[in-house]
């Protein structure tokens, strides 16, 4: 057990749910959700005059509702993970930590794992008002679980980019400036890079060369793009179809989910081996 | 055993430690002596690991500073010259972390944190918030942490720094302790009186060059020819000051008429001053005091400083 313990990790959970913040930040995040559930509800309930709620209302509500713990997600992981070295060199605790027989591998999960779990715990926090929608129906137990493992590589990948910005910058505000900066280009750029694609191959004398034997044209950047955001793959888990309309558009009928999972993981793999190559930047050999 | 070979540390073409040499044995209080910037916490940070040289090696315990870091760590207590603390822990879980962060069962970090509080008399402070403490308390109990894995090797940066006389003298006192049980002591500070009292031997250093090394004694006898001699007669004070010239070891002679006082410069041995004051006996100059002017460290570290300058 002591072999895998982790005392930076034991450490942040601690200093982390010791925090007013951490406890204000939760109260919030379901403040806000509990204001759109209860919001909703009211809207499809009594304003309509049906009185009732129908299966695909609960879709609806439940795919907003995923669409926007996305977005709070992408919000706050940054916050979480782009401090999480530099404000310990601004407190000027790292240099003693990093005079301690902990590994920078350690050092640097033991960081992650801390954020993450503040995250997860937003999230498992959240799943009461979510499972809302299963009183009534409209949406499997399948799809939340996607949905929630889709939350998961995301969180993940985005705190490893927090972790590798505040391990290489010496400022939180830089690391926090720059890892947002990277969620924009995430979730925004790609997507306009996306419909430019798109858009780019629907001009006419502009068509990309279809492959041997297929009719529909190759497309591989505009799928790339489409690929790579997180609004995408979100739209496709909750509506399938939208996988098939994506090969058309694109001549590539590899499910993205899977291009998904491929980049993210190693976008989380070379971050994370930035971050612990640069955490002892002053000492070439020892790691 | 620490042996320093050759260290050398490149900022651009700044140089802050320029090939320096030194060997300190075990169970040696080791004090560094030197001007900002002269190179001290960089020698520190390398020895504990934070920082390559750009030449060079240092080894501890025979462990190399650059290929053996990991096992140099478990050798070394280092406590920087300025550190912050985490606000939201108290002085037991803050100990318990550096405990565990070294690989300390927890059953073994129990027994401990409470001996070490009591080490650096924090005892009543143990469940105490971090940030709550004074100043003086967190140096202590950075040095608790410091101490937390037994280390044979400790590296004070400034441990004395921006404490008032009264923390003072409990640091020196808790360092007095650690050199009765036998570790190895590095540290620097700028109150030198400090220094020589707690010291067996001294590092003078210069714009990251090793000046001077020894024991204190050795280091202080290196200036003992320039000692100052203040001499008091009961009259006569001109025959005295006739007298004191033909000595060619005596210089810079001034002489006080109101409180019949001579003071001089002395460049001979403790023998050669004895054969002096014999003289002076024999000579019948009624002299009822001769004093010579102990120089301290810090007429030490300011005269080999000076002379580095020049």
């Amino acid at each position: 057990m002591q072999r895998f313990s982790n005392p930076v990790l034991m450490k942040e959970l601690k200093l982390r749910f010791r925090a007013f913040k951490s406890f204000s930040g939760l109260m919030f995040y379901l403040f806000l959700l509990f204001i759109f559930v209860g919001g909703f509800l009211s809207v499809f309930t009594q304003f309509t005059g049906t009185g009732f709620f129908r299966p695909s209302e609960s879709f609806i509500m439940f795919a907003v509702i995923s669409v926007l713990q996305m977005a709070l997600v992408m919000f706050i992981t940054p916050g979480l993970t782009a401090g999480a070295i530099s404000s310990e060199r601004e407190k000027q605790t790292l240099n003693i930590l990093l005079t301690t027989t902990q590994t920078s591998i350690q050092i640097i999960i033991g960081k992650l794992l801390s954020s993450i779990a503040f995250l997860i715990l937003l999230l498992i926090a959240g799943l009461p008002l979510y499972s809302i929608v299963f009183l009534f129906g409209g949406v499997s137990p399948s799809q939340l679980i996607t949905i929630f493992l889709f939350y998961l590589v995301t969180v993940v990948a985005i705190g490893s980019i927090g972790i590798m910005f505040s391990t290489i910058t010496k400022k939180t505000i830089v690391s926090m400036i720059a890892t947002y900066g990277a969620m924009i280009f995430i979730g925004a750029v790609t997507a306009f890079f996306f419909f430019v694609g798109w858009q780019l191959d629907n001009i006419p004398g502009n068509t990309p060369t279809p492959p041997i034997g297929g009719s529909t044209p190759n497309s591989p950047i505009t799928y790339f793009w489409a690929a790579i955001n997180p609004g995408a793959l979100m739209l496709t888990i909750l509506y399938p179809p939208l996988e098939n309309e994506l090969s058309n558009i694109t001549g590539i009928s590899i499910p993205i989910w899977i291009t998904y999972l491929i980049f993210y993981s190693l976008v989380t793999v070379l971050c994370l081996w930035i971050a612990i190559r640069k955490l002892r930047a002053n000492m070439k050999h020892n790691r | 055993m620490i042996e320093i070979k050759g260290l050398t540390k490149k900022y651009g073409s700044f140089v802050a430690l320029d090939h320096f040499e030194l060997s300190i044995n075990e169970g040696v209080v080791c004090g560094f002596v030197g001007a900002n910037g002269a190179g001290k916490s960089t020698i520190f940070s390398i020895l504990a690991t934070l920082l390559s040289p750009t030449e060079g090696d240092a080894t501890i315990n025979g462990k190399s500073v650059i290929r053996d870091s990991s096992e140099v760590r478990k050798q070394i207590g280092y406590m920087p010259d300025f550190f912050g603390v985490y606000d939201q822990l108290k002085a037991d879980e803050y100990l318990d972390f550096y405990g565990a962060s070294y690989g300390i069962p927890a059953e073994k970090r129990k027994v401990l944190i409470p001996e070490l509080l009591e080490l650096v008399n924090l005892t009543d402070k143990r469940y105490e918030y971090v940030d709550l403490l004074s100043r003086g308390m967190k140096q202590r109990l950075c040095l608790a942490r410091s101490l937390i894995h037994d280390p044979s090797v400790l590296i004070l940066d400034e441990p004395a720094s921006g404490l008032d006389p009264r923390a003072r003298v409990e640091m020196r006192d808790i360092l007095k302790h650690l050199k009765s049980m036998g570790k190895t002591i590095l540290i620097s500070s700028h109150i030198l009186p400090e220094l020589s009292e707690m010291c067996d031997e001294i590092v003078v250093i210069d714009r990251g060059k090793l000046i001077a090394h020894g024991h204190v004694e050795t280091i202080q006898a290196q200036l003992q020819g320039d000692k100052r001699i203040k001499v008091k007669v009961m009259k006569e004070l001109e025959l005295a000051r006739a007298f004191f010239e033909e000595d060619p070891l005596i210089s810079a002679i001034e002489v006080e008429k109101e409180k019949n006082e001579i003071s001089f410069n002395y460049k001979g041995t403790d023998e050669e001053q004895v054969e002096l004051l014999r003289k002076v006996f024999l000579s019948n100059i009624p002299i009822y005091s001769f004093t010579a002017e102990e120089k301290d460290l810090e007429d030490v570290f300011m005269a080999i400083t000076k002379g580095v300058e020049q």
